[in-house]
């Protein structure tokens, strides 16, 4: 196996993510992106460890699992009170700071 | 090497499929669920890696805890099941030619820097790749050079998921 081709699926769903946090409305679609991104960087991480022969991607792909673990915690918790105070997840009504 | 390589295309093809369905589909649950095969998938390349501890804390944390988190979400923000409406804002050509430029601009990096660089996987090295992903050696690792990342992450965990109670909690 060349270590390219796991490098460039994982810059693939990278730009896969990139689109779907520009385009998307929804608060949780949005969420699900960044998922997408933060699962192509691990990939790299664990295609680096195999190619350097080296346990420091493994062990930072699991802090990046952890933190997006966090992150989705948060990102919710966030897109709840939206749609609490809003009536609606749509990222594009929060305009309270527009002058 | 060559079974390997099928596997890999496969689970490549399979993954970018889904992965444009969750950004595409026009009903929300079917997204998360497209997740799921992606998610999948990058455990069965971590698998291909030799990951083998990652691989199963990928199919533990994202599939079993991370899509149920997601699909609570969307329970709780009672989204639009039918697909009748509208989940993408109006600036979808605009994302896919910033998405384009980034995947052109990654691609050529990356087939300029690393062409043809092999992983290493058969005879003695492929003990060795074996031998880097496994739980045992992992876990040396975390506990003694990694153990100060290992706790900050930890707090963090905790300040995180505290944070996201007092967030969402009805006063």
């Amino acid at each position: 196996m060349i270590l390219n081709q796991f490098l460039v699926l994982a810059a693939i769903l990278f730009c896969i993510g990139v689109y779907g946090v520009l385009a998307r409305r929804n608060g949780v679609l949005v969420l699900m992106s960044v998922e997408l991104m933060l699962n192509a960087v691990n990939i790299n991480f664990i295609a680096f460890s195999a190619y350097l022969r080296s346990v420091a991607g493994d062990v930072f792909a699991l802090f990046v699992i952890t933190i997006a673990a966090a992150e989705v915690g948060v990102g919710l918790a966030i897109v709840l009170l939206i749609y609490r105070n809003l009536r609606s997840p749509d990222l594009d009504r929060v305009e309270q700071l527009k002058g | 090497m060559v079974v390997q390589n099928i596997f890999f295309w496969v689970l490549a093809v399979a993954m970018v499929l889904a992965a444009i369905g969750v950004v595409r589909s026009p009903n929300i649950v079917h997204s998360a669920l497209y997740l799921v095969v992606v998610m999948a998938g990058a455990a069965a390349q971590y698998i291909l890696l030799a990951a083998e501890f990652v691989a199963w804390v990928q199919v533990i944390i994202y599939i079993g805890a991370v899509i149920i988190l997601f699909l609570f979400g969307i329970m709780l923000t009672r989204a639009p099941m039918g697909g009748d409406t509208n989940l993408d804002n109006d600036q979808r050509w605009q994302a896919a030619v910033v998405s384009v430029f980034l995947a052109g601009v990654l691609g050529t990096l990356l087939i300029q820097e690393f062409g043809k660089k092999e992983i290493a996987i058969s005879g003695a090295k492929g003990e060795q790749l074996l031998h880097i992903g496994k739980a045992a050696n992992l876990a040396d690792s975390i506990f003694t050079a990694y153990v100060v990342p290992f706790e900050v992450v930890s707090i963090l965990l905790l300040a995180a998921l505290v944070g996201a109670v007092v967030i969402a909690r009805r006063d």
